[in-house]
């Protein structure tokens, strides 16, 4: 088993290149390039990075080298660049991708339990706290 | 014995999530992403010709009252080659295919529909993969089935074999 383990692993390594075979493209000229407007960029990066990777999931798109991950940086930097503001740019993602595409996940649905849940467990155990302690003196 | 439960109660529940936690460690979600564009109007785009023996491609072209194949590839994506003979074999059956070739050369595009096959109408070029953003769709290959007026009505992940033929055939048939 540990022989074939290594075996599929050397031969892996070996036609790994061809396989993760990218584009012969250049990288879009947004892609790597910060804008250059400091505020501008600032709010184009701060967006990418709560931005999930399509084809490397767990990463953001700041994170990534993907040549998706660096057009979806060039098309979010031309956007904020016309003027767009990031969280229109954030609700064009979702509406193409769902809230998966997005780190910032929004507060509604059954996201919003994960919010009100602690604040109302926090109420019950001081409600029982108060009455044991009340029961204790009593 | 009650009590006595009541008081494990909580490490259970803790080793129930560190159990969910191992797990997620050691398998990785790797979702699907489906585009949320099925159902919807496809967005305005206008692509350049992809290559020269082939006109370019526009978000009118797939508003024609007639449904058609919009295929997603690359010419050096390899699921592509292997799509390539699946989806001549559709257009043969009378589909119309347009394509869109993401972040890619008209060399190279023109070497490919020579080397594997040219069932495309029309061929669009996507060279920072903008439009596939706007579609929703997160690799290559993929497909959508549009209808006649511009409708997304099918997306297929992956390269279309020759078991999905039925599948797509019939979308493209609701679709009228």
């Amino acid at each position: 088993m540990r022989r074939f383990v290594l075996a599929s692993c050397l031969l892996a390594a070996s036609i790994g290149a061809p396989v993760l075979a990218g584009s012969r493209m250049a990288a879009a000229p947004l892609a790597n390039v910060q804008l250059a407007d400091p505020e501008q960029e600032k709010q184009a990066r701060s967006l990418m990075e709560t931005v999930r990777c399509l084809v490397c999931q767990g990463q953001s798109i700041a994170d990534s080298d993907a040549e998706m991950a660096g057009d979806m940086r060039a098309l979010i930097r031309e956007r904020i660049q016309k003027g767009e503001s990031p969280a229109q740019i954030r609700a064009w993602l979702v509406e193409r991708y769902g809230d998966w595409v997005t780190y910032a996940p929004p507060q509604h649905g059954v996201a919003a339990l994960l919010w009100v849940l602690p604040a109302i467990l926090i109420l019950i155990g001081g409600f029982v706290a108060a009455g044991r302690i009340r029961r204790r003196r009593g | 014995m009650m009590r006595k439960i009541l008081l494990w109660a909580p490490l259970m529940v803790f080793a129930l999530f560190l159990g969910v936690f191992l797990r997620g460690l050691h398998v990785p979600e790797n979702t699907t992403i489906t585009s949320k564009m099925v159902g919807k109007v496809v967005p305005d785009f206008a692509l350049p010709a992809a290559v020269s023996s082939h006109p370019a491609l526009t978000s009118d072209d797939l508003k024609q009252g007639k449904p058609i194949l919009l295929n997603i590839f690359a010419s050096w994506c390899l699921p592509c080659i292997a799509e390539a003979p699946v989806l001549e074999e559709l257009k043969r059956q009378g589909v119309e295919i347009h394509g869109i070739a993401i972040r890619d050369t008209p060399e190279d595009v023109g070497d490919f529909l020579t080397q594997h096959g040219d069932p495309y109408a029309r061929i669009g070029s996507d060279v920072s993969s903008q439009v596939q953003i706007s579609l929703g769709s997160s690799g290559v290959p993929e497909s959508f089935v549009v209808d006649g007026r511009g409708v997304v009505r099918l997306q297929h992940i992956g390269d279309i074999r020759k078991e999905d033929i039925t599948k797509i055939l019939a979308a493209l048939e609701d679709a009228k």
